[in-house]
């Protein structure tokens, strides 16, 4: 893998029973970029996610991921927890998946519990109230609050996560991933359901993680305004393949792109470009 | 060689009884997705109701003993519907829509109120009758001397089951009732569009799971000659271990899940400890929810992420 | 304008109100007498020689039939009257603002009460013994509460834990010698590795499916300790089970007891208000290490277990060492309890560790509202206490209790205490509404 690659993966392929949801896909993503993964509904994009953040097992393929110092990682070969644990990789979800009873602080914690639970002597050293564990635990109070106020949810901190509005979940569960300091960070259609405004605020935070934290960033996305914006390298998948990589530019005049959008074959893509407007 | 065949039978008789009380679990747990604590002791209730209308028919001088069986099969299944009816319809229909462990602990209050309802109304002592269809057939004598038999009582029970399974199938199969069963299975609310009503479909759910643990009690009645208010806790967790075994949502699988559970408790209690049986049948429950948690003939989950 | 007015049809409401309750009663009447016929109507028992006879109560039939057909007309009214707002609109609001306030005060009011219990009932000793027990339920109420509430996983077997802790002490000292304290950090050790021996099967498992589990293991405990004689003595059970002492001072008239060494006269009281303050002691025990562990790593872990265990992975939280460390934090005290029980009773059998058991400390558990510490303890308090009131009516009372379960699922699925409380905060401490609370899948 170059210097330059955060992510490859290689030859993947993901199987349920008789359907190949995934199959034989390769691309990489870069170190400090945004790489989008897009493609209409069905093409199998989740699919990948689940596989890399260790949520299914792939049938077949490597996923390997570089850390700074050089080594390799075999996400393949990690499953559960171990992939934000060890691997360092964060993910969001389609589905809002914040913990509704606790309060927004609360969930910013639970992320950090890796690292708390360090710091608590595995609880023990908490249970006596060690001062070892007391300054552990308001720097993490101090990293969430950080966060909160990066997306300005501090005048919230103390609401139940289940109360706050939509784009607000959305933005909560962006730095809920960020509380566990990820090299990567993949998310699952993080503008679906928000209005311009939100969208663009949305890509301002990205970019602001991207450059300020220096996170890579893996993005499956249908918001066009938003993946168009902040992606520096797009993967186009239909039906479990990959049809299309390159550039915004490059994807975004591809008529096999096009075509798979518009539900058409690539000849009748090609000729409604020739025809112009 | 003949002892072990002995066995076998056996276990294929009590499994029969398990098996239709499994078919109220499986039934009621895939359409609403509970499990019905209760269900043992409808179970209980339907011995009961056997005993009490054998009793009562015999005092009027009737000796025709398959006229009786019929009236008390009929009256027996009738009543205890009926309880399985009033049951949903008082402690888990209103929670419908509750969160998950308020219909649970329903039904453990509902498994409670029905076995001490039958203990202050009957009384604690274990109720015996004299064997209603007696004698069998000697099938063969084995090379030890020892008699392998098929009693009468024993057609009895395969058969009814057997009946039972057979109309039971059809109606899921071929009824409107069991097209709308498998629809609410499926997906209610898509079903409740489509014009299904998903009350009344789940409420027939609990009446024939209901019915067929009437027959199974009547079954148990003839088979042991014995019925008491607390048979229905355990042979509840017995008959809910063969619906697992068997593959919850599954109707063959909770028959086949209760012949195995049948012949796993005779063939333990034959070969190994009586008194140890009842730990053999729930280690079977824990090993199987272990290696294959969606049984044998289940629908394999894959969790959405 | 003119305006026209068109006077409608004059409907009688009440008219058909009346109607329709008087059929809805009759229809409850007629299904009540089926239901009843055989079972009440006819009363059967083993006669002298084994035969089995009958007699028929057609009298208590008809009371049944009867009481069932003016119940049903009472509540039809009373749902009328009380309308879709629900009982609590029948509260005026400033009262309602009045119980909230002095709701903050009824935990250290009640920690102070409870504390002077056996100075002010000092000679009522069946007030004393009740005590004991209602803090029993307690303790086991809070140790549920770590899994059932906190981490969301259905137990139907906790009373497996309770046995193992009241045996392992009673067998550890009568066969060694043991005194309680060195017994009861055994028990409890004993009783975690069985939670974490019940926790490892379980893991894959979810909702119903660990809770049948968790009860079949309830279930082979007892069995177990029925048929597993020459260990546990089966049926007989263990007797000669030492009393407790303070710090090795015997609670008795001899001239090393504790009386003689205070100088003060012996009375047999002594021992059961030390066993009152000791289980309180147990009992703030478990509800300090709960309290606590809340607010640290794990405890929060739990909670989010129960919440959403899918994101708890994708946050890198090993959701296996989580629940495991929930099965054995709330056996261990169950453990406790279980040690407790043994040296207050003397004697232990297998008839205190049924399933009956389990299913009134989870009764407990989610009539409190599952995860608050103040409700599981109100929540004992009812129970228990209103089981005591029915203490003559042996029979009675077990069908009793099965209705009360159902009738407060319909009432308050989410229990007493309608509310959960965070953990850390900002600025202030907002409590969040049980609606928001997922109630975990296991």
């Amino acid at each position: 893998m170059s210097g330059e690659q955060i992510l490859r993966i290689d030859h993947l392929t993901m199987r349920f029973g008789g359907i190949v949801a995934v199959n034989d896909l390769s691309f990489a993503a870069e170190r400090r970029k945004v790489t989008a993964l897009i493609g209409p509904n069905g093409a199998g994009k989740t699919t990948v996610f689940n596989c890399i953040t260790g949520f299914y097992k792939p049938t077949a393929g490597t996923m390997r991921l570089a850390r700074d110092e050089g080594s390799e990682v075999a996400l393949e070969r990690l499953n559960d927890f171990r992939i934000s644990k060890h691997a360092k990789v964060a993910r969001t979800f389609q589905n809002v998946r914040l913990f509704p009873g606790m309060t927004a602080l609360e969930n910013l914690m639970v992320a950090q519990h890796n690292a708390l639970m360090l710091a608590s002597g595995l609880t023990f050293l908490g249970l006596i109230g060690a001062p070892s564990w007391r300054s552990a635990e308001k720097r993490a109070i101090d990293r969430a609050r950080f966060w909160l106020d990066r997306v300005g949810l501090l005048e919230r901190a103390d609401d139940a996560a289940g109360n706050l509005p939509y784009g607000d979940q959305r933005r909560l569960e962006i730095v809920r991933a960020m509380c566990t300091e990820p090299v990567l960070l993949c998310l699952d259609e993080p503008a679906a359901g928000l209005n311009t405004r939100e969208s663009a605020s949305l890509s301002e935070l990205l970019l602001s993680i991207r450059s300020d934290q220096g996170t890579s960033i893996l993005l499956i996305e249908h918001d066009m305004s938003v993946v168009m914006e902040i992606s520096d390298h797009i993967v186009v998948m239909d039906y479990g393949v990959k049809i299309a990589e390159g550039s915004p530019a490059m994807v975004r005049d591809d008529p096999k792109v096009i075509a798979a959008y518009l539900g058409a074959d690539e000849e009748e893509a090609i000729a409604v470009m020739e025809a112009g407007p | 060689m003949d002892y072990f065949a002995q066995q076998l039978i056996n276990g294929l008789v009590l499994g029969s009884i398990y098996g239709l009380i499994a078919i109220g679990y499986t039934m009621v747990y895939g359409i609403v997705g509970m499990i019905n604590f209760a269900h043992g002791d409808i179970f209980m209730i339907g011995g009961f109701m056997a005993l009490i209308s054998f009793l009562i028919l015999v005092s009027f001088g009737l000796t025709a003993v398959p006229v009786i069986l019929l009236i008390v099969l009929i009256v027996s299944m009738a009543i205890t519907a009926l309880y399985g009816w009033t049951v949903e319809r008082i402690a888990y229909r209103p929670l419908r829509h509750s969160f998950r462990l308020a219909p649970m602990l329903s039904a453990i209050g509902m498994s409670f109120v029905l076995s001490n309802y039958s203990q202050v109304a009957q009384g604690a002592r274990v109720k015996p009758v004299p064997p209603i269809i007696p004698g069998g057939y000697a099938l063969y004598t084995g090379a030890s001397g020892f008699v392998v038999q098929l009693s009468n009582v024993q057609i009895v029970v395969v058969i009814t089951t057997i009946v039972l399974l057979l109309i039971f199938t059809w109606l899921v199969a071929r009824t409107r009732l069991g097209r709308d069963m498998r629809a609410c299975e499926q997906d209610q609310t898509m079903a409740a569009l489509l014009g299904v009503d998903v009350d009344r479909t789940i409420s027939m759910t609990f009446v024939i799971g209901a019915a067929l643990a009437a027959v199974a009690g009547m079954m148990y009645l003839l088979y042991y000659g014995l019925v008491d208010f607390f048979m229905g806790f355990v042979a509840g967790i017995k008959a809910f271990t063969a619906a697992v075994l068997g593959g919850i949502g599954s109707l063959p699988g909770a028959m086949l899940g209760g012949l195995a559970i049948g012949l796993i408790e005779t063939l333990w209690s034959a070969y190994f400890s009586v008194e140890y049986k009842d730990v053999a049948a729930f280690s079977i429950l824990i090993v199987v929810l272990i290696f294959l948690p969606t049984g044998l003939l289940g629908r394999p989950e894959v969790e959405k992420v | 304008m003119a305006s026209v007015t068109i006077s409608a049809p004059e409907v009688k409401p009440a008219a058909a109100g009346i109607a329709f309750i008087l059929k809805k009663a009759a229809i409850s009447a007629f299904i009540a007498l089926v239901l009843f016929s055989l079972m009440v109507g006819v009363r059967t028992e083993a006669g002298p020689t084994g035969q089995l006879t009958y007699w028929t109560r057609f009298g208590e039939l008809a009371a049944l039939v009867a009481a069932v057909f003016a119940g049903s007309i009472v509540i039809e009214i009373l749902r009328q009257w009380i309308g879709p707002a629900g009982a609590g609109a029948l509260v005026p609001p400033a009262l309602q603002h009045a119980i909230k306030t002095a709701a903050r005060l009824v935990a250290p009011a009640l920690l102070l009460f409870t504390l002077l219990v056996p100075v002010i009932f000092y000679d009522q000793r069946y007030i004393l013994d009740l005590g004991v027990l209602v803090l029993t339920y307690v303790m086991l109420g809070w140790g549920l509460n770590v899994v059932v509430g906190l981490a969301g996983l259905l137990d139907l077997g906790y009373v497996a834990f309770y046995a193992v802790g009241a045996y392992s002490y009673a067998l550890l000292a009568t066969s060694l010698g043991l005194s309680f304290w060195e017994g009861l950090p055994l028990a409890g050790i004993l009783a975690a590795l069985w939670g974490v021996m019940l926790g490892f099967p379980v893991l894959r498992l979810r909702g119903d499916y660990l809770a049948i589990v968790t009860l079949a293991f309830g279930e082979i405990i007892r069995l177990v300790i029925v048929n597993w004689q020459s260990l546990t003595g089966g049926p007989n059970g263990v007797s000669g089970i030492p009393r407790p002492t303070l710090f090795g001072i015997a609670l008795t008239p001899a001239d090393d007891g504790l009386a003689a060494k205070l100088g003060i006269p012996f009375s047999p009281t002594h021992r059961i208000v030390f066993l009152f303050y000791l289980i309180l002691a147990l009992a703030l025990l478990t509800n300090w290490v709960t309290i606590r562990l809340r607010r640290l790593p794990i405890g929060r872990a739990w909670e989010a277990l129960r919440e959403d265990e899918v994101a708890c992975r994708a946050l890198g939280i090993n959701t296996t060492t989580t629940k495991l460390t929930a099965f054995a934090t709330g056996a261990m005290f169950g453990g406790f309890a279980g040690a407790f029980f043994a040296t207050r009773q003397g004697f232990i059998s297998p008839e205190s560790f049924t399933f009956q058991e389990s299913a009134l400390v989870l009764a407990i558990v989610v009539l409190g509202g599952m995860g608050s510490q103040l409700g599981v303890a109100l929540a004992a308090l009812a129970m228990i206490g209103g089981f005591e009131l029915f203490r003559g009516f042996e029979q009675y009372r077990m069908l009793v209790f099965g209705l009360v379960m159902v009738l407060l699922m319909i009432w308050r699925p989410r229990g007493l205490i309608g509310h959960r409380a965070p953990t850390v905060y900002l600025k202030q401490a907002q409590t969040i509404s049980s609606d928001l609370v997922r109630e975990g899948h296991g």
